[in-house]
């Protein structure tokens, strides 16, 4: 948690305020507000900033648009708990075009869109659920008469920021799959620049929130790879942060469903997950609010990729996936380790002394015997002995 | 034929109990207290041998070496027997009691290190010997030529229990033991060295040649001169008695004859293969190959004169030279040259150089029990006269 | 005058016995002995393995082998190499920054260790009990424990550095991968292509994996191929994946005459492990000496008869000589 006197300095009239705002408790309040920052990956006393920026009067205005999509980012937003989510969603920003939750429908509800756009010019944030068909001038998805291509460009023109919610939005998803018959294509890809995307079939709603409250906490988006994920989420490897590594790297994996390694928890690896392939955060937060384990692997199926193009909808689920970006653990048998045992002070001791001791009993001989044979020989000489046939020594 | 006469062998006796023999013996229970601990508790425990240098001192000092030191029982009887050089016989006991306690004690010690010991006899096997593997027939001749060498020696046990119809009946067919004591060594001697060919290229290029046979045996007949050289000169000292100069004298030029025919072969061998690159290398294993062609140089110089070879202090170190040679030209082979790959090392424990000690110490308390109390040195009071 | 003859004649005997004792091991060398037809062995193509380990844990498992451990902790399973109780490991080749899988520099990649099944194995002409066997139709090279002594040369003579000895029992064995003979009745095959999820281990007859592997090699790198899994005639398990940059050569085509267990690398094989191994095996040097020198016991039964004669003849001077002295004791 960050530092409380912040808080407190907000003064008590402001918290107050927004305790009677959001209908919840201050901790339950502040907790929501670390969680965000916590997912953020921000640093201590972030939150406060979080809180601060939340119960600001300024409710930014936010059109989210829905194309070819089955709705299931909203529904996966909807299952945030902490609080119950519409409630902020409507009272943390201002939500005011969304085909799915707002009571409106049909001229009424374009209005209000209309309404929305001309009130908060050039300051609300567009989001966009699903892909958008580019085929025959994208007949195959129009709403109030409008092609998805006019609507995405008309409301992407004043938008202060546009993101792309889900997989389809982001690179296509699963309307993209081949032969791809409607020329569904990206967000990016129809505003032909690079948009904020949050990919996932469905994303972790946290992501997409952590992106909003980061946006109007500090007035701009959080960082984003070069595909515009925000690099929070998308940064690592299912397979990196994964609880079943484990077993993947002693080599324990589950062969088919239901045998006994697939009971145990082993990797599912061998069944074709993509976890190895996929830049997400599922393996950290879990989905439903449940916490971790709560997500496709946990539950025993393997990864299908669905954040990642080229592989979510495109790869077969039970293909092998490829290694990116493998950073074996440390511990891993180099080609060459050192092995065997050198030599002890205690061996080297004894070898050397065991040297000096032959060296020294040799000397030690050869001298005597050199001077034995010194003596013979001055002996011999001084006796004269003529008859050299005898040696002695 | 040369006429010679010469003193017949008598026990030098004596106490058995001295310095030496102590310390032998205080040493000997020290390798056995080891042993214990090895055999209960597995090679692990006391040796370092590992899994990149699987042959550590126990085999290549205790075996290897100990038996090419033990040599000179053959090199004296190739020459005594076969030369018919019978001046030299004086030399034929105690040459080969020093060769009957090494080669005992290098088949012997190859059960410290054998790690499946008690499936030995199936080395003799039918059902099991494996003829194409080089050890095979290492390990037949050392056993068969271990059998040999005890009934060479036997007529020493026979003299000094006094059965001497057997005595005579044994003198019958020694000369067919002799000949297998010749051929024997001959055989596994050069196939120690054939050892070394089926490790390919773990073994340095200095040491590796399928000349490999030829260059063991030659230094094993040359380490038997060497041998008799050293142990009569430590004998003569340690019971204070005459050295056989008139013996000696003339066996070290043979010794240089047949050291001058090996480091032909040697040269030859490395000029042919193109090997000497290794040699001149800035590497322990270089140094290590100069140490031991310099220990087998060193004879030239230290008794290629008349006059050196006189003075007995000068056939020592030849023979200890050679001896250092010998050793050295073994040790490089099978530990200093053998690479099985980077990143192994090996270094013997205390506990491996202690037993390897120990051996030794049997072999030399057992030599100096047997000569105090065995007619295998000559009787000194005796003269020894040429004619 | 008489030392330089016999200098001469030294040196005249040299050189004839050095030339003799090099040209006869070729000339009376026994050919290398090449694969089996119906020999049974790995592909292991070390562009596909992900590094998984999976097959160094089915590999213990099916041997019964207990783990080894190199970390502080002794929490998992990690031997550093083969040894008595592991068959089989995969080790990591580091360079630089290891940024690159199967980069030669900046890259890292992964190797099998385990046993080549050579054509003509060095163990098996090594061992003096027979201990080591190479299976005369699946070319499998087997090791049995109840023969063997102990004497630990098979582990001094294999270039590969494969079998290994159980030091620290005072009943140990030599360990090393047999193809997992063991599992053949019951249907199973090598478990280290069993359980490989990327098919980097391929089992089955080498003819065949050697077939595969000049497949791979034809092949751009870069474009898709299929890859099988498990094993080559089994059921179809392959999965369409990149083809790797693979060095143009198949390790163990003609290594020592060729091994069972064959390799594929992106990386110099002899960086990841792999030594540089002639044609003529060590096998077929060292058994050409031994059988031109002992070859049906010919030369040593003459060289006996020889000696014997002439020990006869020396023996019997040296007792007519000491007749007199018969008198000592």
């Amino acid at each position: 948690m960050g530092n409380l006197s912040e808080i407190f300095e907000l003064g008590t009239h402001a918290l107050q305020g927004v305790e009677h705002r959001l209908g919840m408790t201050r901790r339950d309040y502040l907790q929501f507000c670390s969680t965000l920052a916590v997912t953020m990956g921000l640093a201590k006393g972030a939150d406060a900033a979080v809180a601060k920026a939340i119960e600001s009067a300024q409710r930014p205005s936010v059109i989210w648009l829905h194309f070819q999509e089955c709705t299931g980012c909203s529904e996966s937003l909807l299952r945030a708990e902490h609080p119950t989510l519409e409630k902020l969603i409507l009272d943390v920003i201002s939500l005011d075009y969304h085909e799915t939750l707002m009571a409106a429908a049909g001229h009424q509800a374009e209005a209000a869109r209309k309404a929305a756009m001309a009130a908060h010019k050039g300051k609300y944030v567009l989001v966009v659920e699903g892909a958008i068909p580019v085929k025959d001038n994208g007949i195959y998805c129009k709403i109030g008469g409008h092609t998805a291509i006019d609507l995405l460009k008309e409301c992407a023109a004043d938008a202060a920021a546009v993101i792309a919610i889900g997989s389809c939005a982001s690179w296509g998803g699963m309307p993209a799959t081949g032969p791809n018959p409607s020329g569904a294509s990206s967000v990016a890809d129809v505003l032909g620049k690079t948009v904020v995307t949050i990919p996932g079939c469905p994303p972790n709603p946290y992501n997409f929130l952590a992106t909003v409250v980061h946006f109007l906490t500090f007035g701009k988006l959080p960082d984003v790879d070069a595909l515009g994920r925000p690099k929070f989420a998308y940064s690592r490897l299912v397979h990196e942060n994964c609880e079943r590594r484990a077993h993947f790297d002693a080599g324990r994996f589950a062969m088919e469903f239901g045998d006994e390694g697939h009971r145990k928890g082993y990797c599912l690896y061998k069944l074709g997950c993509k976890g190895p392939e996929t830049y997400a955060n599922c393996p950290t937060l879990g989905f439903g609010d449940a916490g971790e384990n709560n997500w496709p692997v946990g539950c025993g199926h393997p990864c299908i990729g669905c954040t990642e193009k080229g592989v979510g909808f495109t790869k077969p689920i039970h293909q092998v996936a490829v290694m990116k970006n493998v950073a074996p653990p440390l511990q891993y048998a180099r080609i060459v380790e050192e092995n065997g045992q050198g030599a002890t002070f205690a061996s080297a001791a004894a070898l050397a002394a065991l040297a000096g001791a032959a060296a020294g009993a040799a000397a030690m001989l050869t001298r005597n015997l050199g001077k034995s044979h010194a003596a013979a020989e001055a002996q011999a000489a001084k006796a004269g002995d003529a008859d050299k046939a005898t040696e002695r020594v | 034929m040369k006429q010679h006469a010469h003193a017949w062998p008598a026990p030098v006796g004596g106490s058995l109990l001295n310095a030496a023999t102590l310390t032998c013996g205080i040493l000997i229970a020290i390798m056995l207290t080891i042993l214990l601990v090895r055999f209960v508790f597995g090679l692990a425990t006391v040796a370092n041998v590992n899994d990149g240098y699987s042959w550590g001192i126990w085999v290549v000092v205790d075996v290897m070496i100990g038996s090419a030191l033990a040599c000179g029982g053959f090199s004296v009887a190739l020459l005594v027997y076969i030369f018919n050089r019978g001046e030299y016989h004086p030399l034929v006991r105690p040459a080969l009691l020093g060769s009957l306690f090494g080669y005992t004690l290098a088949g012997g010690g190859i059960f410290i290190d054998l790690g499946r010991w008690w499936n030995f006899w199936h080395i003799f096997w039918p059902s099991y010997s494996n003829p194409n593997s080089v050890m095979f027939e290492v390990a037949v001749c050392v056993t068969a030529y271990i059998l040999v060498m005890w009934i060479e020696f036997s007529p020493v046990f026979l003299e000094k229990f006094g059965k001497r119809d057997f005595k005579k009946k044994l003198n019958k067919w020694l000369f067919f033991f002799i000949a297998l004591g010749v051929l024997l060594p001959m055989m596994h001697q050069s196939s120690l060295g054939t050892m070394l060919v089926v490790m390919g290229g773990q073994v340095n290029p200095l040491w590796q040649t399928p000349a490999v046979p030829l260059i063991y045996l030659l230094t094993a007949i040359v380490i038997g001169y060497g041998v008799v050289l050293f142990e009569a000169c430590v004998a003569a000292a340690a019971y204070r008695r005459s050295i056989e100069m008139h013996l000696l004298n003339p066996l070290s030029k043979i010794m240089l004859g047949v050291l001058g025919l090996y480091l032909v072969v040697r040269v030859v061998d490395l000029s042919v293969r193109g090997a000497w690159g290794d040699a001149f290398a800035f590497s322990g294993v270089a140094m290590s190959f100069w140490i031991e062609n310099l220990a087998f140089i060193a004879p030239f110089f230290l008794i290629g004169s008349a006059q050196a070879r006189r003075n007995p202090a000068n056939l020592f170190l030849a023979g200890l030279a050679i001896m250092v040679g010998g050793i050295l030209l073994r040790l490089n082979g099978f530990l200093i040259g053998y690479n099985t790959g980077p990143g192994w090392n090996y270094f013997p424990s205390l506990a491996e150089i202690m037993v390897t000690v120990g051996m030794f110490a049997i072999e030399v308390m057992g030599y100096i029990i047997i000569t105090k109390r065995f007619p295998v040195l000559p009787r000194e009071d005796a003269q020894v006269t040429h004619s | 005058m008489d030392t330089r003859r016999h200098f001469l004649k030294g040196v005249l005997a040299g050189g004839a016995a050095v030339a003799g004792a090099v040209a006869a091991p070729e000339v009376c060398a026994r050919e290398t002995h090449t694969r089996p037809p119906e020999g049974l062995g790995l592909l292991y193509d070390a562009t596909l393995c992900v590094g998984c380990k999976a097959c160094v844990a089915a590999c213990k498992e099916a041997n019964n082998n207990p783990p080894e451990f190199s970390t502080e902790d002794h929490l998992w399973d990690t031997p550093l190499d083969t040894s008595g109780y592991t068959f089989n490991l995969i080790k990591m080749y580091r360079n630089g920054t290891m940024e690159t899988k199967d980069a030669e520099v900046n890259g890292y990649a992964f190797m099998k260790t385990s046993c080549m099944h050579c054509a003509d194995p060095s163990c098996v002409s090594a061992c003096p009990v027979s201990a080591m066997l190479k299976d005369p139709v699946t070319g499998i090279v087997s090791y049995n424990p109840d023969a063997c002594v102990g004497c630990r040369y098979c582990v001094a003579a294999c270039p590969f550095g494969i079998p290994k000895y159980q030091y620290d029992s005072p009943t140990g064995k030599i360990g090393k991968c047999e193809l997992c003979r063991h599992r053949y009745k019951d249907g199973h095959y090598s478990a280290c292509a069993e359980v490989c999820p990327t098919g980097a281990t391929l089992y089955g007859k080498t003819s065949d994996l050697l077939a595969e592997a000049k497949r791979r090699l034809a092949l751009k790198p870069g474009s898709t191929t299929t890859y099988p899994r498990g094993r080559l005639d089994g059921p179809d398990q392959s999965w369409e994946g990149p083809v790797g940059n693979y060095i143009q050569h198949v390790y163990g085509e003609t290594e020592y005459g060729g091994t069972q267990v064959l390799k594929l690398s992106a990386v110099t094989f002899e960086k990841v492990g792999m030594p540089n191994l002639p044609p003529h095996s060590s096998a077929a040097t060292s058994e050409g000496i031994q059988h031109s020198l002992y070859g049906g016991l010919v030369l040593p039964v003459v060289a006996l008869g020889a000696l014997s004669f002439i020990a006869k003849r020396t023996v019997k001077h040296d007792d007519e000589a000491n007749s007199d002295e018969e008198k000592q004791p």
